[in-house]
């Protein structure tokens, strides 16, 4: 195996093609729901090489800067949003804390078989009472010898009943200092996951409930130290956001593909076009990808990005939602179709303005770094 | 390097004189002088003619400080620019050497006059003439809205060689010594919203003679070096607009943190948090793609068209929506001419106005986008 990271032509090579050959064949069965299953997606990853794109070499990934993440993110959600939620999950709050926080043990054990796809990854942190407020979360972790006893119930979890490995969130003490964060594998006693949920979009991506019922958890399973994890999580939430962003960026520029050939069918047929609305689509879009890359290349240059993210996350998921709105209404009346390349990226969109931290969050992540 | 130089000196010098620049609307001589001393004329133009760097985005940052602190300034660079940039992408090696050193010093200040009276927004209408006679132009017709029309001594005008022609029809000439050229008469322009120290001008021209020497690239070349010379002064302008609205968040973002009701800071309210990350968001939004197209200039870019058109219509955008909110924030106190914000959002208005409207932006967008 070498030892260089792929260069980013490679990567831009591989991701080109994974998308053509995975994805977009995919891509309508997944908008039903009835596309390949999330561990399928993310064998087909790792079969592309892609699975463990910011993953160093000398644990199988491919080394890959946030630069190439954004770009593999933003290429699988144009072509599929449920496709790349599944990877972005696995691929930065599923895999980077661990790449971060974790011991040589536990990334010797876990980082190869999550970046050749043989292992799934899931990232645990919401609970029924603390969505926003992350910080209330009420999972115990009880120190008991050599392990933890986790209890606890854990929701909206992407890739839930699916995932082999989960990084959960749970208490081993009071107040923020007192969050640990637990690498859980879905196999031991006491773990299981409740249907995926129905939702509005992103059929093809499960998304549900966790359940840890007196789960032991051995101590060299604990990522980081103890009352690290709140840390460690909103951490991995920054690079997280990146990855949403990214993904919202896929979405309006899917939407936008759609609008734009519906527009170019009218103008060839002597029917108007609404140049205004394009305009403002691809506007939002660009400067989306503009502030994705930018915070991107912050992470990459290990600068403080919390405020970037939030801005990246806030502007390309409003963006998104706007222009698939917009997509809907200039491929009228085809796209009121729930199976339309519109609505489909309509319906999708919605959910990049409430996960990783709603945009009201969001909002007061900003506000509170500008007014400090 | 530059951009904090910049930024002190907008602060300590230029951020003191705004408000009076604006209440008695004359062009500021002193800034010029501060620009002339600090070199700062010289960032567009390569080291070769007396310049700095002639790089965009050292100009751009530049532009951005200055309009932080006041709008009227930042138009004094990004005009120099403006007018020798026809001169840089056009002119004969013999030209360069003769026009651009005594605009790198600042020595000559600079302007560009394309629009006329019947002639905005569709420039290839223009009526103004030059007809050659033994080895000379001779220039008769009328410009307007001419940015230091009044004041410059090197103004790039273009005018039509063959009238039966539209935009093939164009060509661009270089007045040296303007204001004191034979039939030449500048009127400035007075009553205007905002940008009140800035010159803008009506010209009159009556059978001015310009050498042949002084034509610009070939007859009939005029058109597209007017167009080439927009896709480097959107940036410019969108820059300015970006500092506008920083400079308004700023104010209102230590407004926030200081005005007290109901016992607490304002800022410490929902509504003027999400208010404030809304503006941040737009604003970090529009930088982003203003440093994009930036950068794609001084890479010699092919999509630096395209690129410079969204830059220009999100920057003006937030420019106005930004400075509103500020307004807003401020309540009673934004109203009046005490407090900067007021003149903030009369001098963003114009970013949407110039260097082609934002409506003529969204075609120049949409034709990009429906192109098959």
């Amino acid at each position: 195996m070498s030892t260089e990271a792929v260069t980013a032509p490679a990567l831009r090579h591989r991701i080109t093609a994974f998308v053509r050959d995975f994805v977009l064949p995919n891509a309508p069965a997944m908008a039903r729901g009835a596309g390949p299953q999330p561990k399928h997606v993310v064998e087909a990853a790792g079969e592309a090489g892609l699975a463990g794109i910011l993953t160093p070499v000398r644990f199988g990934g491919a080394g890959g800067s946030h630069l190439d993440f954004v770009d593999f993110i933003e290429a699988v959600a144009a072509a599929d949003a449920s496709t790349s939620v599944i990877l972005d999950v696995h691929v930065s709050v599923g895999t980077e804390p661990i790449i971060e926080f974790g011991t040589d043990d536990q990334k010797t054990r876990y980082l190869p078989r999550l970046a050749s796809g043989e292992l799934l990854a899931a990232f645990a942190l919401t609970e029924p009472a603390g969505g926003s407020d992350a910080a209330s979360l009420q999972t115990r972790a009880i120190h008991d010898g050599d392990e933890y006893v986790i209890t606890g119930t854990k929701t909206f979890i992407t890739s839930a009943g699916a995932a082999d490995l989960y990084i959960v969130l749970a208490r081993t003490g009071p107040g923020t200092r007192g969050i640990s964060a637990f690498l859980v594998e879905s196999g031991w006693r006491g773990v299981s996951a409740g249907q995926p949920f129905e939702k509005l979009g992103l059929h093809g991506s499960w998304t549900g409930e966790l359940v840890l019922d007196s789960v032991r958890v051995p101590a060299a399973n604990r990522l980081g130290r103890e009352g690290a994890g709140f840390g460690a999580a909103m951490s991995a939430l920054d690079s997280g956001r990146v990855g949403i962003s990214a993904q919202a960026v896929g979405i309006a520029q899917g939407a936008l593909d759609a609008a734009v050939a519906a527009s170019r069918a009218r103008r060839a047929a002597g029917r108007d076009v609404d140049e205004v609305a394009l305009a403002d689509m691809e506007a939002a879009t660009m400067a989306a990808r503009a502030l994705t890359r930018h915070t991107a290349a912050m992470v990459d240059a290990a600068q403080p990005a919390t405020l970037d993210a939030s801005v990246a996350k806030l502007y390309a998921t409003d963006a998104c939602v706007a222009v698939a709105h917009a997509a809907v209404q200039i491929c009228a009346p085809e796209s009121t179709s729930e199976m339309h390349p519109a609505s489909i990226r309509l319906r999708d969109a919605k959910a990049s303005q409430i996960y990783e931290g709603t945009n009201q969050i969001q909002r007061v992540i900003i506000a509170r770094e500008l007014l400090r | 390097m530059i951009q904090q130089t910049v930024r002190d000196l907008a602060r300590d010098k230029i951020a003191p004189r705004a408000a009076e620049i604006d209440r008695t609307g004359e062009f500021p001589w002193d800034v010029v002088d501060l620009f002339r001393k600090h070199d700062l004329f010289a960032l567009p133009f390569p080291p070769e003619y007396g310049g700095l760097s002639g790089s965009a985005l050292t100009l751009n940052l530049a532009i951005e400080e200055v309009a932080k602190a006041c709008a009227t300034s930042a138009l004094i660079l990004a005009v120099q620019a403006l007018g020798a940039y026809p001169i840089m992408l056009a002119g004969s090696a013999e030209q360069k050497q003769r026009l651009l050193p005594d605009l790198a010093s600042g020595k000559k200040l600079a302007a560009y006059a394309l629009t006329e009276p019947g002639a905005g927004s569709d420039p290839a209408a223009m009526e103004t003439r030059a007809e050659l006679h033994d080895g000379e132009y001779v220039i008769t017709g009328s410009k307007i809205w001419i940015t230091d029309g009044g004041v410059a001594d090197t103004i790039v005008i273009f005018a039509k060689t063959n009238p039966k022609e539209r935009a093939k029809g164009v060509s661009a000439f270089v007045m040296e010594d303007a204001q004191s050229l034979k039939g030449f008469e500048a009127n400035t322009i007075h009553g205007k919203l905002g940008i009140r120290g800035s010159n803008t001008a009506e010209l009159r021209l009556d059978e001015v003679v310009v050498p042949a020497a002084n034509r610009l690239g070939k007859e009939g070349e005029g058109f597209s070096i007017a167009m080439r010379v927009l896709d480097r002064s959107r940036p410019g302008v969108a820059a300015q607009a970006i500092g506008i609205a920083q400079g308004a968040l700023d104010y209102a973002v230590g407004y926030a943190k200081e005005r007290k009701q109901f016992g607490k800071a304002i800022g410490e309210f929902q509504g003027i948090q999400f208010m404030i990350a809304d503006m941040e968001a737009q604003t970090a939004a529009a930088r982003a793609m203003v440093y994009w197209a930036s950068q794609l200039i001084d890479d010699h870019s092919p999509d630096v068209t395209h690129h410079a058109a969204i830059a220009k219509l999100l920057a003006g955008d937030a420019a106005m929506k930004v400075t509103t909110d500020a307004v807003q924030i401020l309540g009673g106190y934004g109203y009046v001419n005490e407090y900067p914000v007021e003149r903030m959002m009369r001098d963003a208005k114009i970013t949407q106005i110039y260097e082609g409207t934002n409506q003529i932006q969204r075609v120049v967008i949409a034709r990009d986008l429906l192109r098959a």
